[in-house]
C-alpha cells in the first residue's frame, strides 16, 4: 500500500492517533482539574510549566489535525461542485492554520516568561 | 410506465428509517461538525483565559451565562457521542464486534452511553453536582 496522502492511509492513522492522544489529554486533564477550583495565577502557571505547555499544545494541535481529516471528508461528501469544494477547503484550511498559529503564540508567550 | 409512477424519484434520507448503526455514523459526523464550528470559541477562550487576569474574569463570567452553560451541554454531548463512537468506530477497524446484532448493542450503547455522561456534564455544568470549578 502506497504511504501517500492520496492513498488515505496516513489521513486514516492520523485520525487515530490524534483522537487517542485528545483522549488521554482529556482524561488528564480531568484528573487534574476536576473538583480543583481554577484561579488565574495556578491556571497560568500550569501552562507555564514545560510538560503541560507541550501537552497543551500538542492538544490544540492534535485537535486541529483532527479537525482537518473529518471536515475534509465531510466537505468532500456533500459538496459536489468542484470550485466551492476548493473555496471551502482553503478557506477551513486556512481558518485551522491562523488558529494554529494563535495558539502557539499565546503558549509560547505563558512558556517563556 | 404506469407501474414506475409510484417509485421514488429520489432517495429522501429523512423519509427512510435508518438502522441504529446508521444513526451513529450520522452523528459522529453532526458532532464533529458541531465541535469544529466551536473551535474557534474554544481557542478564543484559551487565549482569553491565559491572557491576563481581566481576561480569566471575563472567560469566567462567560462561561457562567445560562446560555453558554446550554451550549457547553450540547458540546459536551457532542463530545461524549464523538469519542464512544470513535472507540466503537476503531474496534470495528480490529473486527471487533462486527457482528450484526453486537453492532446493534453496541451503537444503542453509544448513543444511550452518551446521553448519560452528557447529564452528569450538565449536572456539573448547571451545578446541580458538586465538583465544578470556576
Amino acid at each position: 500500500m502506497s504511504w501517500r496522502a492520496s492513498s488515505g492511509l496516513r489521513s486514516w492513522l492520523m485520525q487515530r492517533l490524534t483522537a487517542l492522544y485528545i483522549v488521554v489529554f482529556l482524561v488528564m486533564f480531568a484528573f487534574v482539574w476536576g473538583g480543583q477550583t481554577i484561579t488565574f495565577e495556578t491556571w497560568r502557571a500550569w501552562v507555564a510549566h514545560p510538560a503541560a505547555n507541550i501537552a497543551l499544545l500538542l492538544f490544540i494541535f492534535s485537535l486541529l489535525m483532527h479537525a482537518w481529516v473529518g471536515g475534509r471528508d465531510v466537505v468532500i461528501d456533500y459538496v459536489k461542485s468542484a470550485s466551492t469544494r476548493y473555496v471551502l477547503l482553503i478557506i477551513f484550511a486556512l481558518g485551522l492554520g491562523i488558529m494554529g498559529l494563535w495558539t502557539l503564540r499565546i503558549l509560547l508567550l505563558v512558556g517563556m516568561e | 410506465m404506469s407501474t414506475t409512477d409510484s417509485r421514488p424519484v429520489f432517495l429522501n434520507l429523512l423519509r427512510i428509517r435508518q438502522p441504529v448503526m446508521a444513526v451513529v455514523s450520522i452523528f459522529h459526523r453532526i458532532s464533529g461538525v458541531l465541535m469544529i464550528l466551536a473551535l474557534p470559541g474554544l481557542v478564543y477562550l484559551l487565549n482569553l483565559s491565559l491572557s491576563n487576569q481581566a481576561g480569566f474574569s471575563q472567560v469566567a463570567d462567560l462561561l457562567a451565562s445560562p446560555v453558554l452553560k446550554l451550549l457547553a451541554v450540547l458540546l459536551g454531548w457532542a463530545l461524549t457521542h464523538h469519542i464512544l463512537a470513535g472507540i466503537r468506530f476503531m474496534l470495528l477497524d480490529f473486527d471487533l464486534g462486527i457482528d450484526r446484532a453486537v453492532a446493534r448493542k453496541t451503537a444503542w450503547l453509544v448513543h444511550v452511553g452518551a446521553l448519560l455522561l452528557t447529564a452528569v456534564l450538565a449536572g456539573l455544568i448547571f451545578g446541580v453536582l458538586p465538583g465544578m470549578p470556576l
